[in-house]
């Protein structure tokens, strides 16, 4: 974590700042994908850049969600490791009420000031690469408060590696419920990218519903994505 | 759902037909007493014990088991009758075979039930040690209505000392005859009889008018030397005596001489004794409802570490649930301004009567929003109040407020608590929930009561002399509840009051004898308290850094210390301030602790050097006051000082008990 405090700015100044950034015109690829049911499961694997609406099976609401994060470590270089390029990816979310970033998760904020999104704690290096989460949000739709409208969901490559060097990496959303997969991103051997925008779940009429966005970016933390979620809001 | 009784804590009984069961693990003998108001037992006719296992309503098993099943009819109890005590006593007690202390078995759990099964409240008796005979708990009439209590009184002298405490003549005789009726002997030992069918065990108890429990008739219970009463498959199953397993009390079990082993006429009971409530697995509820509270519903290794837990997340979800209503408060603000600033500026609106209706309708938006916020707080808001009720009273002595019965009952603790409750906290949302402030202990900090005016509303409208006077006071009180939360002789308070100022407010610690020595007076008497504890705090973190603990002086007490410092800084030169600043910082670390009462301003003469003594101290004011900020989101919160209910000498009680404990 060390390494990590003095390159982010705090919570507070994370959010007060002005969005400086004009929104680039890099291209979000193509959206308005449909619905990919590949394979057994109802898990719809993404390519990047869909965009698919999501309700929990059955047509109920959801309650509560979790986008997991996983990717391999890299392999170990130097005589005892010390050498190793690691890859330290982020996983965050963004909370917003109609367009105002009102609160954020990530690895210096790690639950939400209303207790509703809790982050798991942050993964430096990575795992076995073998489909388990790395890191993961959760979120307690049912205490989400009420002028929250969207929660964005992120992934940045903190350590600068883009999802091309990355091995095995993936993200997903989950249905915290049951157990079961609502959608889930391969992201390496991607593009020359650094950041996705995974998802965004947002209020419709009295329940919720998750939008997958798999928009690329680039960026090390959630901040220098702000003007590329604005648009998906 | 069960309420799980805290040593002391009541509960309310929906019911007046009652079972209870017993599960020690270990056969004991089950019995009750039936005691007038003042608890009194008027004779031996009055106890229920298996030589006399039915009486007025109360019916015990007529053996000794692991595990008994009581049941008790308080409409049949005679109204003289105002407390029922259900008792447990180890039969080996009186030299036969088998343990002959509590602390040897494993702790007994017992389970008030009601008639159709449904568990009301249970109690695991713990903390017992070389007692041999147990109240376990007691039925008690509260303004006609009952109540369970749970009570978990043990007693060295066995069954005999607990009835000599309930007034019977002649005690000693009485629990020999009682404990005679389930000493091991031909006519006891209890063959291993072969399960009675469940329907036939019922037609056994002849005399017994059964409450069917499907169809609800309450029929009244003639209690049977052989009650079994009727019971439905779930609560049978609660208990964790399964109908096809081990033989129920009433069928007899093998005599205790077989000191604890499994009995032998059913298959062994692998299940933890402890874990039999949870057995009947309640169905999830919705989430909408949420369950009852319960006091312990927290992670930890003892009831103290629970509640001590329990506390801080109530702390944590109020400071959550506060936080997300202010931000959807904010948010509406600033949507409204905004939405008003954009009718103001929509030049075509401002003819005709568009902007009025554009603002009203903003005006409702944010309104809409407002109330949604608020109803959601309400709701958590009160989920939390109603765990606050059942947490307040279950608070051990260190935790709760002066006003709390539990003082009335306070002992010197065997060991410290975990922490001690300094004052409560709330937020302006609901200023009547109130949090209590617990903190380590050992404290990692010197602490220091504000008697100076500071910023605060309440201590703007008080004159400097009842300020302070209130300062010192409540610095009194913290000391008393440190006092009172140590053992015996593991506190020593050292006061400093060089001009005497505080006499009054120190008399308590003075009079009850609990300080070192008495308050020191003048330049004299402060440095010299103040070079004592200046080398002590010296070689004990020589000590401590050498690592060479035990070369310590032998005279040398392991005590902690407190330093109450009143009227900072009188009576102090600048090398008493350095002492002074030296402890603070040096001293928490080797249990040397810090209580200063001071106004900031008295010591405006040292500028900014004294700045890092006040900020090394944690800040409490004797007025409410919200300078205390939540380690989750920041809010501030109100302090507000512990109160000793008026006229009230629980102080000096309490101060009086530390004070013999010592001698």
């Amino acid at each position: 974590m060390c390494c990590k405090t003095d390159t982010n700015p705090d919570r507070v100044s994370a959010l007060s700042v002005p969005l400086r950034r004009v929104l680039d015109n890099r291209t979000h690829g193509q959206r308005g994908g449909e619905r990919n049911e590949r394979g057994k499961r109802v898990t719809v694997n993404m390519t990047k850049g869909q965009a698919i609406s999501l309700e929990k099976q059955g047509g109920g609401s959801l309650t509560q969600v979790r986008m997991g994060l996983g990717w391999q470590a890299a392999p170990r270089r130097g005589l005892f490791g010390k050498r190793t390029q690691e890859i330290d990816l982020d996983a965050s979310a963004v909370l917003f009420a109609d367009k105002q970033p009102v609160d954020v998760v990530f690895f210096r904020h790690l639950v939400s000031d209303d207790g509703s999104v809790k982050h798991t704690g942050d993964n430096l290096v990575g795992g076995a690469g073998q489909g388990g989460d790395d890191e993961a949000i959760l979120v307690d739709l049912q205490r989400v408060p009420v002028h929250i409208d969207t929660i964005v969901f992120t992934v940045n490559s903190f350590t600068g590696q883009t999802f091309q060097e990355v091995q095995n990496a993936f993200c997903r959303i989950v249905d915290e419920t049951n157990g079961q997969e609502l959608a889930r991103y391969t992201l390496d051997g991607g593009g020359n990218y650094t950041a996705q925008i995974m998802a965004k779940v947002h209020r419709v009429g009295s329940g919720w519903q998750m939008t997958a966005l798999g928009n690329p970016a680039n960026g090390r933390t959630f901040q220098d994505l702000m003007p590329a979620i604005l648009p998906h809001l | 759902m069960t309420a799980e009784l805290v040593r002391g804590q009541n509960h309310p009984l929906p019911d007046t037909r009652l079972e209870i069961r017993v599960s020690a693990g270990h056969p004991v003998l089950a019995g009750a007493t039936l005691g007038d108001e003042q608890g009194r037992v008027p004779g031996a006719e009055w106890i229920a014990h298996p030589g006399a296992p039915s009486l007025h309503g109360v019916a015990v098993p007529e053996e000794a088991a692991a595990d008994h099943r009581l049941t008790v009819d308080l409409e049949a109890v005679p109204g003289a009758v105002h407390r029922v005590s259900v008792l447990l006593a180890l039969p080996g007690a009186r030299g036969a075979a088998g343990a002959a202390r509590f602390g040897a078995v494993a702790a007994p759990h017992v389970v008030v039930a009601g008639r159709d099964g449904t568990e009301i409240a249970s109690y695991t008796i713990t903390g017992l040690d070389s007692e041999s005979a147990v109240i376990a708990l007691e039925l008690y009439r509260r303004q006609g209505a009952w109540k369970v209590r749970a009570m978990g009184q043990g007693y060295d002298g066995g069954l005999a000392a607990l009835l000599g405490d309930q007034g019977l003549e002649r005690p000693a005789d009485v629990a020999a005859s009682i404990l005679e009726t389930v000493a091991p002997g031909p006519a006891q030992v209890a063959a291993p009889t072969q399960r009675v069918p469940e329907a036939e065990r019922v037609r056994h108890t002849a005399p017994v008018t059964s409450a069917d429990p499907a169809t609800g008739t309450p029929a009244p219970v003639t209690p049977s030397p052989v009650t079994s009463t009727p019971v439905t498959p779930t609560p049978v199953a609660g208990t964790g005596a399964p109908v096809t397993g081990a033989p129920t009390p009433a069928t007899g079990t093998p005599a205790p001489a077989t000191s604890g082993a499994a009995p032998s006429g059913g298959p062994i009971d692998y299940s933890h004794p402890r874990r039999r409530a949870a057995t009947p697995a309640p169905a999830p509820e919705p989430r909408q409802a949420p369950p009852a509270p319960v006091a312990g519903d927290a992670s930890g290794w003892s009831m103290d570490e629970r509640l001590y837990n329990q506390v801080w997340g109530m702390f944590e979800d109020l400071a959550r649930t506060a936080a997300a209503y202010r931000s959807a408060c904010d948010f509406a603000e600033s949507r409204l301004d905004r939405e008003l600033d954009e009718t103001l500026s929509d030049y075509r609106s401002r003819v005709g009567g568009a902007n009025d209706s554009a603002r009203a309708a903003a005006r409702a938006r944010h309104d809409e929003l407002v109330e949604r916020a608020q109803a959601v707080l309400d709701r958590d808001l009160a989920q939390l109040a109603a765990e606050s009720a059942v947490v307040e009273p279950a608070l051990p002595a260190a935790f709760a407020r002066w006003d709390n019965p539990v003082w009335h009952a306070y002992r010197v603790p065997a060991e410290e608590p975990m922490a001690v409750r300094l004052g409560d906290l709330h937020l302006p949302e609901r200023s009547e929930l109130r949090i209590p402030m617990l903190v380590r202990l050992p404290l990692e900090r010197g602490l220091w009561v504000d008697s100076g005016r500071g910023r605060s509303e309440a201590a703007g409208l008080l004159d400097e002399v009842e300020l302070r006077r209130l300062a010192l006071d409540s610095a009194v009180a913290h000391t008393a509840r440190l006092l009172a939360a140590h053992p015996a002789g593991q506190f020593a308070v050292h006061v400093v009051d060089a001009a005497g100022a505080g006499a009054a407010a120190l008399a308590p610690l003075v009079e009850s004898g609990v300080l070192a020595a008495p308050p020191a007076r003048g330049a004299a008497g402060v440095s010299a308290v103040l070079e004592q504890l200046t080398e002590r705090v010296d070689l004990l973190q020589m000590a401590l850094r050498g690592g060479a603990a035990d070369a310590l002086p032998p005279g040398l007490d392991a005590a902690r210390q407190l330093l109450l410092v009143h009227d900072f800084p009188h009576g102090f030169d600048d090398r008493a301030v350095t002492r002074l600043r030296y402890l603070a910082d040096e001293g928490p670390s080797v249990g040397v602790h810090l209580l200063m009462v001071a106004d900031r301003q008295d010591a405006s003469a040292y500028g900014p050097l004294l700045d890092p003594l006040w900020r090394s101290l944690l800040r409490l004011t004797p007025v409410p006051d919200d300078h205390l900020a939540d380690p989750w989101v920041g809010h501030a919160w109100s302090y507000e000082p512990p109160v000793l209910p008026p006229g009230s000498t629980v102080l000096r009680q309490v101060l009086a008990q530390v004070a013999g404990a010592r001698r």
